[in-house]
């Protein structure tokens, strides 16, 4: 067993690209749910209105890469109105349903046929990354310690990581304001928000844009980051938005950097059990009868769901989250 | 404040004009399926003054609260507070004008602080538009004002111990008077309590009472909903009585006590007819026949 490599793979994820879009989506999430109280079962949805506003606004209408981000995250916020209009002033499980249901329907919208010639169809969009490549100030591979990334994958990681710094700070300071406090007033008990005079379906809705805007940022740096956008079920379906759900909550809901932390410990934890497990296999640590090869991508999920499990029974606020206030929460 | 004579010459009649009233309403009836759980023809709300709305379960005491603040929309009928129209107005409106409530089941914001809990009550914070909320410098000032004032009411309420402490771990009592706290925050002319004292053991109650008549001394009008008549009996100045979605009494106390309508709502109305002994004798020996 090469645990160096192992160990390197494992580090060189946490800190890749991976980790950065995860980031950024778990973020919004948490502004919805660890701070608002919101179901939000469709944050692939808000990843998928982010990258493809951006992608088709370059490469089908030739508009240039600033314009077309402002677009992106333009059309979350009508994504998130949207949603919001219709759900938010009825009890919290109707928008975990609509969410769900219409993350779905916007990727499907995406892969069909009929716009072909505007988003691509099942082929997705390819060639819409130039601009924000042609901006890339390394020219050579980038090592420091374990860490060793392409020129690209740098620069994404570059961007990626001053914007999730630049959320973290946003988060703090819209947190820590008489608007946080309404917002967690909101998770807390709407009625009693609502009888000292605050609009909950105002609050919600800002709530749902704004994590709606945050997920949409991701989407554009996950599109970004493999230059392409395909509307396939492992990109932007309703096991993206699960995976965020499992970094979030890894990480502690309603915790500053629970997001943050969360998705870089989902991003080596899954790399760690890939690399060890192949390495294993290749070293024939584990008997054939056991594992084969080619289910080392299905086991770590596995490992992942018995890790979430142990997680939830012995630590169930997750890394950063506060116990006590987890406590109060079921009174 | 009127004085007790003036109180005393306004008619015992339900729905009887007051001379200074803060809330009006008019017709106002809700109904849930076939049942009619509503269903007021007028009524006036002394201003300055604590009226007590009695009568037995389900006489619809809370949904009439719940009408009148805007947390559920009657199906006909108008209120007025201070003279301006309330009706189509949401709860977070009412609240805002000047008319606040608390719950039956008290609502603590359990996962923020008790001054947390406070601050929210305070109105037209400008640090709660979330652009705004970004640069501090532009409501820091206000928080400060609020934060004092919220420090302040926390004594009153004797719970500046627990002023860092989550609301989840205060007491039944306690919460309570947070909730009551939190309301004064909003600085209401009206303030709505539904059953103040549910809940509350025995040593709290003449505290919470304490309150209840400061913020009539204060110049401020309150309504409660409540069951212990010995409450009713020490704080309210005027008394409604509600039966089957009605009001079929008001007055003071003393008068109330007395009225054989009150008296029917809650006790039946054949209550007061004698038992005829015999027959139930009767019953008895036959009874001892059989076995």
């Amino acid at each position: 067993m090469d645990w160096g490599q192992i160990f390197d793979n494992t580090i060189t994820q946490m800190f890749g690209v991976q980790a950065v879009y995860f980031a950024l989506a778990a973020i919004g999430l948490n502004v919805h749910f660890g701070y608002t109280g919101l179901l939000n079962f469709g944050q692939a949805g808000f990843m998928a209105v982010g990258a493809y506003g951006v992608g088709i606004s370059v490469a089908t209408y030739d508009l240039p890469f600033g314009i077309a981000v402002i677009i992106g995250l333009l059309s979350s916020v009508v994504f998130a109105l949207i949603l919001g209009i219709p759900t938010l002033r009825l009890r919290a499980d109707y928008l975990a349903i609509v969410t769900i249901a219409a993350a779905e329907i916007i990727r499907i919208m995406f892969r069909a046929t009929t716009w072909r010639d505007i988003t691509g169809g099942s082929n997705g969009i390819n060639d819409f990354s130039d601009g924000f490549y042609s901006l890339n100030p390394y020219d050579g591979r980038v090592s420091f310690g374990f860490l060793d990334y392409s020129p690209r994958q740098m620069w994404v990681i570059t961007v990626g990581w001053t914007l999730v710094l630049l959320s973290v700070g946003f988060v703090y300071l819209v947190i820590h304001s008489p608007w946080g406090r309404a917002l967690k007033a909101v998770r807390d008990d709407e009625d009693a928000a609502r009888a000292l005079g605050k609009n909950a379906y105002s609050i919600k809705m800002q709530s749902l844009i704004l994590g709606g805007l945050f997920g949409a940022l991701g989407g554009i740096i996950f599109a970004l980051g493999q230059a392409s956008i395909q509307p396939s079920p492992q990109d932007y379906g309703t096991a993206k938005t699960f995976f965020i759900w499992v970094a979030l909550i890894l990480g502690g809901t309603g915790s500053l950097w629970g997001p943050v932390i969360g998705s870089m410990m989902f991003s080596g934890l899954l790399a760690f059990t890939d690399s060890a497990l192949r390495d294993a296999e290749r070293a024939d640590n584990i008997p054939e009868w056991l594992m084969q090869g080619v289910q080392v991508g299905q086991i770590r999920f596995i490992l992942m769901g018995l890790g979430l499990m142990l997680l939830m029974i012995f630590r169930p606020q997750g890394i950063f989250g506060n116990k006590r206030e987890l406590a109060l929460d079921a009174q | 404040m009127l004085s007790s004579d003036e109180l005393t010459a306004i008619a015992e009649t339900p729905g009887v004009a007051k001379p200074d009233p803060i809330l009006v309403t008019d017709n106002i009836v809700r109904s849930f399926g076939g049942l009619t759980a509503v269903n007021v023809h007028h009524l006036e709300i002394q201003r300055g003054i604590i009226t007590a709305l009695i009568g037995p379960n389900g006489a619809g005491k809370t949904t009439f609260f719940n009408l009148v603040t805007g947390f559920d929309t009657p199906d006909e009928g108008v209120w007025a507070l201070d003279g301006k129209v309330m009706g189509k107005l949401a709860a977070h409106q009412v609240a805002r004008k000047g008319m606040v409530r608390t719950f039956q089941l008290t609502k603590a914001l359990s996962r923020l602080t008790v001054i947390d809990n406070m601050l929210l009550g305070a109105p037209r914070q400008s640090g709660e538009n979330i652009l705004r909320s970004l640069i501090r410098p532009l409501w820091k000032a206000q928080e400060r004002e609020n934060t004092a004032q919220a420090e302040q009411l926390l004594e009153r309420f004797q719970l500046d111990h627990m002023r860092d402490e989550f609301a989840g771990t205060l007491s039944g009592g306690q919460r309570k008077l947070l909730e009551m706290a939190r309301a004064l925050m909003t600085d209401p002319r009206l303030i709505m309590l539904d059953e103040p004292m549910a809940g509350v053991n025995p040593a709290l109650t003449q505290s919470l009472l304490e309150h209840v008549k400061a913020l009539r001394d204060e110049g401020r009008t309150v309504v409660f909903v409540e069951h212990d008549m010995d409450v009713v009996r020490d704080i309210s100045d005027w008394v409604v009585v509600m039966a089957e979605g009605s009001i079929i009494a008001e007055g003071p106390h003393a008068a109330i006590g007395a009225n054989p309508a009150v008296i029917d709502a809650y006790l039946g109305s054949s209550h007061d007819q004698p038992l005829d002994l015999e027959s139930v004798a009767d019953v008895f020996s036959k009874e001892a026949n059989d076995e």
